[in-house]
């Protein structure tokens, strides 16, 4: 499964707007990257270029295995990858049950149990999702993160809605991951509370 | 339990939890078709010979109903990123999605069209075939409306331009459909107009996974 992230001179628009030029970024398994930059530098356009929604200007996006042999893009992304964006695929009229149920099944995981432990969602689980707060929607998403093990984490400002007690469980949630030789590349204003290198998408406009 | 399983259960949840979407379709269609004496005239010599062409007509606009919702709640809440990160391709999701939505709406308004036809003066002995067209129409209008659906993503008032995509796709099964029907009302056979029916319903089903699929591809970008 994914090992290696790379990205060489990508060029990603919007539209007519060039986002960025020439991005080139390497992420190997265990590491973290905070993606940092104005609103509109491009944040979460890069996360959705990697993703496979975006097609990028110029330039390649490519994922490694661990014994060097590429992958192919729209296998490693149906398997490897995780996506969690501003919108988190939920259905506020189905139970935070039925969701999770869902959500960790369909992406390839069992490890529900575990997901809601650590989540603190057990009180949650039989409460329609409209009825949730923007944080427990929040932890509701990570779950399945934790449900489906896929090594390659593309996260757009993950910890933004949580309360300081999730945000370090969410942060701990991450290292795990990371030790586990996980790879997380994060749009983010705020510091993640785990060790990142940094890549500053620069002003935006 | 496989992918294809677990989406088609959360399909077929989504279309009967929320307000009962099958039960709407059906209520649309036994109103249209109620409607339609009260134009036109309770005089059966006036409706027998039109029954099966107006239930067929009211089979394709209640076969609308839902394709709104069918794609674009799950753009609007972000399952759809969801179901491209799955571990089977785009195509098979519009295909997933196609067949529960004919299970969800197409099987039930099979099983009203007998009734309403009869209402409309039909001779009952063609009850049998009537749930049978309707079925099988009902396949072609799933994946033509799944196509719509697609088509219309992410557009303002999305809902008008799904039927006005959808519409002129509708008129092959709707005219089999209905010529099958009558064919049989005039005691001869059926079966080569609904041999075409079927035909169509399989042509819907191979070209609207892949043309679906690349559609949402360019929603999502």
């Amino acid at each position: 499964m994914i090992a290696r992230l790379s990205i060489t001179t990508l060029t990603l628009s919007r539209g007519e707007r060039t986002l960025f030029r020439d991005l080139s970024l390497t992420l190997a398994a265990g590491e973290a990257v905070a993606l940092t930059g104005a609103n509109g530098a491009g944040k979460t356009t890069l996360l959705r270029a990697i993703a496979g929604f975006v097609r990028p200007e110029a330039g390649a996006i490519a994922f490694t295995a661990a014994d060097g042999a590429e992958l192919d893009p729209a296998e490693a992304r149906g398997r490897g990858l995780h996506m969690l964006g501003h919108l988190e695929g939920l259905k506020g009229a189905r139970t935070a049950r039925d969701e999770l149920g869902f959500q960790a099944r369909w992406l390839g995981g069992e490890a529900i149990d575990e997901a809601v432990s650590v989540m603190g969602l057990k009180p949650l689980l039989d409460l329609e999702v409209r009825k949730l707060s923007a944080g427990q929607r929040r932890r509701l998403a990570l779950a399945r993160l934790i449900a489906a093990p896929r090594p390659l984490w593309l996260l757009d400002e993950p910890l933004s809605p949580l309360d300081i007690r999730w945000r370090e469980a969410a942060g701990e949630v991450m290292r795990r991951h990371l030790e586990g030789g996980g790879l997380i590349l994060a749009a983010v204003h705020d510091p993640l509370p785990i060790p990142t290198r940094s890549l500053d998408l620069g002003a935006g406009r | 339990m496989s992918a294809v399983g677990v989406l088609f259960r959360r399909e077929l949840a989504l279309a009967w939890g929320g307000g009962g979407g099958p039960l709407l379709a059906c209520g649309f269609f036994a109103c249209l078709t109620t409607i339609v004496p009260l134009a036109a005239g309770g005089d059966l010599a006036t409706l027998r010979p039109v029954a099966a062409g107006i239930a067929w007509l009211a089979l394709a606009l209640a076969s609308l109903l839902s394709l709104e919702r069918l794609f674009e709640r799950d753009l609007e809440d972000g399952a759809l990123d969801l179901l491209a990160l799955g571990p089977l391709p785009l195509e098979a999701v519009v295909g997933i999605k196609a067949l529960a939505q004919w299970l969800a709406t197409g099987l039930p308004l099979a099983l009203a069209a007998p009734v309403a036809a009869l209402a409309l003066g039909q001779a009952p002995e063609l009850a049998m075939l009537t749930a049978l067209a309707a079925l099988i129409g009902g396949l072609g209008f799933a994946f033509t409306g799944a196509l719509g659906a697609a088509l219309a993503l992410g557009a303002k008032r999305g809902g008008l331009l799904i039927a006005i995509v959808v519409l002129p796709l509708f008129i092959p099964p709707v005219v089999f459909g209905a010529g099958a029907l009558t064919r049989a009302a005039e005691g001869l056979s059926p079966w080569p107009a609904m041999a075409l029916l079927t035909a169509y319903a399989l042509f819907a089903a191979v070209i609207a996974p892949p043309a679906g699929a690349a559609a949402i591809r360019g929603a999502q970008g």
